[in-house]
């Protein structure tokens, strides 16, 4: 088991004939999963990666059966994607692209949640998941990664590679990982992916990296408090950021005091998740609380 | 994005909102005739800056003659403002507007801002206008009336009859209150706005609302399809090495250690940051480089990080996911070549050849260090900024 995806997905790329989706549509491939086409409107018919290529995603979804769908088109497109995507009964959306403008997330979010609510959209902005071994989907090093039990949700790209990383070197391994990106308003939240993973037999340990912005930390140690019986160890990036400004991601800022790093690792400590300080350290923090 | 006080009452004219009579200057001459033309017997000077505590700062006056506009406008314009809000070299003043005094009758608070939580934009209102909405926030948050505008039908007159029975408004203002809430949700909407206060909408002494200031930041995701408000950009407000790497596609931002750091990804690029002061230094910058650290781009960088003096070693932190990181390796050497840079560099390279990468950069001969671990790179630099 794992969560979202596995290698049963069959999965669908749109903006799949661009530079980005050709790019990541091919690492895909090559990592094993069961990639079964994509989508660029007018180029329906021709073939790409030895995939088809439709028009639009309710053809694909028609020919091939599939389930989630990987999105690099361009930011102002971002919106309309998404919504086709929902509305062609694919379930499971991860949205790579970065700088979506916030009110086309309001919209999306209030559409998904009101007609499409058993949809799961990850991102926009993020690396997209991954279950090793049977299904990628989304820009991360697939190599890094190692089928295993730790599940691992977290804001930032980069920085979900560096805890991969460490859990592969300790043997650990991953069930799933998840980025859900940097932008303020995400398709899904800690809260959804902790949920799942929860739920998941085969994750038996969870790593949470989250950042400074928002409160969505402070909502994932309310969850776990109360729902999450697994073991947690958390981090949170930007201890050192100066008030006031964006530090690259859209939803990493502080503002009117609230949203701090000191703020989240004390709301995480308190729900009795296994914190750690040092980015370096997080699979050593996980091991010493597991006894792995 | 930031807009300057004058031009989001440019915006809130466009959409008919009530605002004080006036125009902007950035001599004198022209702020003489302003005052000449509003024909009034006293105006509010107010300097235009991104940064809020102008008034306990200097930055706004009540003058009545020319000779009192003229001091004022010379003490303020080209100097820097420094407020509470601001670093301690403040925030150039560039532009100054003029406008007609009003007789304040009743401070009150509006504002309006994207919710992470709800997921909708949600506008604030309160009788406790003029002074910092967070300090009600945190002493009286009882005294903050909320609204959540549906994202289909946006903001509806009962919601703003609501609020303005609350805030203890008659009828007549009722009727203003209730168009200004619902033009300023269009306008939220039109304009991509992230935030928006008016701190403080007023009650005149002749009973009407007006807006008296104006702050907006406008998603900068949004850009792209805001030709007017993107105009509006002005660049002198922001730090000027932060605008350099703005062209670059870099994000950076300046701080005040000494330890400068080059990271892809902007979590890494924190979490860097983040160790880099748990091993006891201080970082000098947040330098996003980015997916693609081509040569040009780490050169760019480097010069980027230089340009702030206090930096005495450099910390290069790249997950390579796809790129190789012989391939990243190469363009550190070259940029470094370029750049003629001496100070110590410390490399963490991890990813795709990171042996090779690793290296490449021990046997180049130049002062750079490949470090053999996260944990390992924060722990050099740091030894390497105290010793230089």
């Amino acid at each position: 088991m794992s969560i979202l995806i596995n290698k049963n997905t069959k999965l669908i790329c749109q903006g799949f004939t661009g530079k980005q989706g050709t790019l990541h549509s091919q690492g895909a491939i090559d990592y094993g999963t069961h990639f079964v086409g994509g989508v660029t409107p007018g180029k329906g018919g021709q073939t790409h990666l030895d995939r088809p290529v439709f028009n639009t995603v309710k053809e694909a979804v028609m020919a091939t059966g599939a389930d989630a769908t990987m999105i690099y088109v361009p930011a102002a497109y971002c919106k309309d994607s998404i919504l086709e995507a929902a509305d062609a009964g694919i379930k499971v959306i991860a949205c790579i692209t970065e700088g979506i403008p916030t009110l086309d997330m309001l919209d999306v979010k209030y559409v998904l949640e009101n007609s499409y609510p058993d949809v799961v959209l990850i991102g926009p902005n993020c690396p997209g998941l991954i279950t090793p071994g049977e299904c990628k989907m989304g820009i991360m090093p697939g190599h890094i990664h190692l089928a295993g039990k730790v599940g691992i949700v977290s804001r930032s790209g980069t920085l979900t590679y560096e805890a991969v990383k460490q859990t592969t070197d300790l043997g650990f391994g991953q069930s799933t990982c998840v980025g859900i990106g940097g932008d303020p308003i995400p398709g899904s939240n800690f809260v959804d992916i902790l949920a799942r993973f929860q739920a998941d037999p085969q994750t038996e340990a969870i790593i949470m990296v989250g950042e400074i912005g928002g409160s969505a930390e402070e909502a994932a140690a309310d969850f776990i408090k109360a729902n999450v019986t697994k073991p947690v160890v958390a981090y949170i990036a930007g201890v050192t950021a100066p008030a006031g400004k964006r530090m690259g991601h859209a939803g990493a800022i502080i503002s009117g005091g609230k949203g701090t790093a000191a703020e989240k690792f004390a709301a995480l400590e308190a729900a009795g998740v296994a914190i750690t300080k040092n980015p370096a350290q997080i699979g050593l923090r996980l091991k010493e609380l597991t006894g792995w | 994005m930031n807009l300057h006080e004058y031009q989001a009452k440019q915006l809130f004219r466009e959409y008919q909102l009530p605002t004080s009579d006036g125009a902007v200057a950035s001599d004198v001459d022209t702020a003489v005739a302003i005052m000449k033309n509003l024909n009034t017997p006293e105006v509010v000077v107010k300097a235009q800056v991104h940064a809020g505590g102008r008034g306990k700062a200097g930055g706004v006056k009540l003058v009545k003659d020319e000779q009192a506009l003229r001091d004022v406008f010379d003490r303020l314009i080209g100097k820097n403002l420094v407020t509470y809000q601001t670093d301690s070299r403040g925030q150039p003043v560039n532009q100054i507007l003029i406008e007609k005094a009003s007789d304040i009758a009743r401070e009150l608070y509006l504002g309006a801002v994207v919710d992470r939580a709800t997921r909708r934009v949600i506008f604030m209102a309160s009788t406790e206008g003029g002074v910092e909405i967070e300090e009600v926030a945190a002493k009286h948050p009882e005294k903050i009336l909320k609204v959540v505008m549906d994202p289909v039908v946006g903001i509806q007159p009962y919601q703003c009859r609501d609020v303005a029975f609350k805030l203890g408004l008659n009828d007549e203002q009722i009727k203003q209150f209730t168009h200004i809430m619902i033009n300023l949700g269009r306008l939220f909407v039109e304009k991509d706005f992230a935030l928006l206060e008016i701190n403080p909408l007023i009650v005149k002494t002749d009973g009407h609302l007006s807006c008296l200031d104006g702050k907006i930041v406008v998603d900068g995701n949004a850009l792209y399809r805001q030709p007017v408000v993107r105009a509006m950009y002005d660049a002198s407000q922001e730090d000027e090495r932060e605008n350099r790497a703005r062209e670059w596609e870099l994000n950076y931002v300046a701080l005040e250690g000494d330890i400068g750091c080059m990271v892809n990804g902007a979590g890494l690029a924190m979490a860097t940051m983040d160790l880099v002061k748990f091993h006891g230094g201080q970082p000098a910058n947040f330098l996003d480089v980015g997916g693609g650290a081509t040569k040009e781009r780490v050169t760019e960088a480097f010069k980027i990080i230089l340009s702030d003096k206090n930096v005495k070693a450099i910390l290069v932190n790249i997950f390579g996911g796809i790129v190789r990181c012989d391939l990243i390796a190469d363009g550190i050497l070259a940029a470094v070549k370029e750049v003629g840079l001496t100070l110590p560099v410390i490399v963490r390279l991890e990813g795709n050849n990171a042996d090779l990468g690793a290296k490449l950069l021990n046997d180049s001969g130049m002062n750079i260090i490949a470090a053999k671990s996260f944990d390992d790179a924060a722990i050099q630099v740091v030894a390497a900024a105290k010793k230089s």
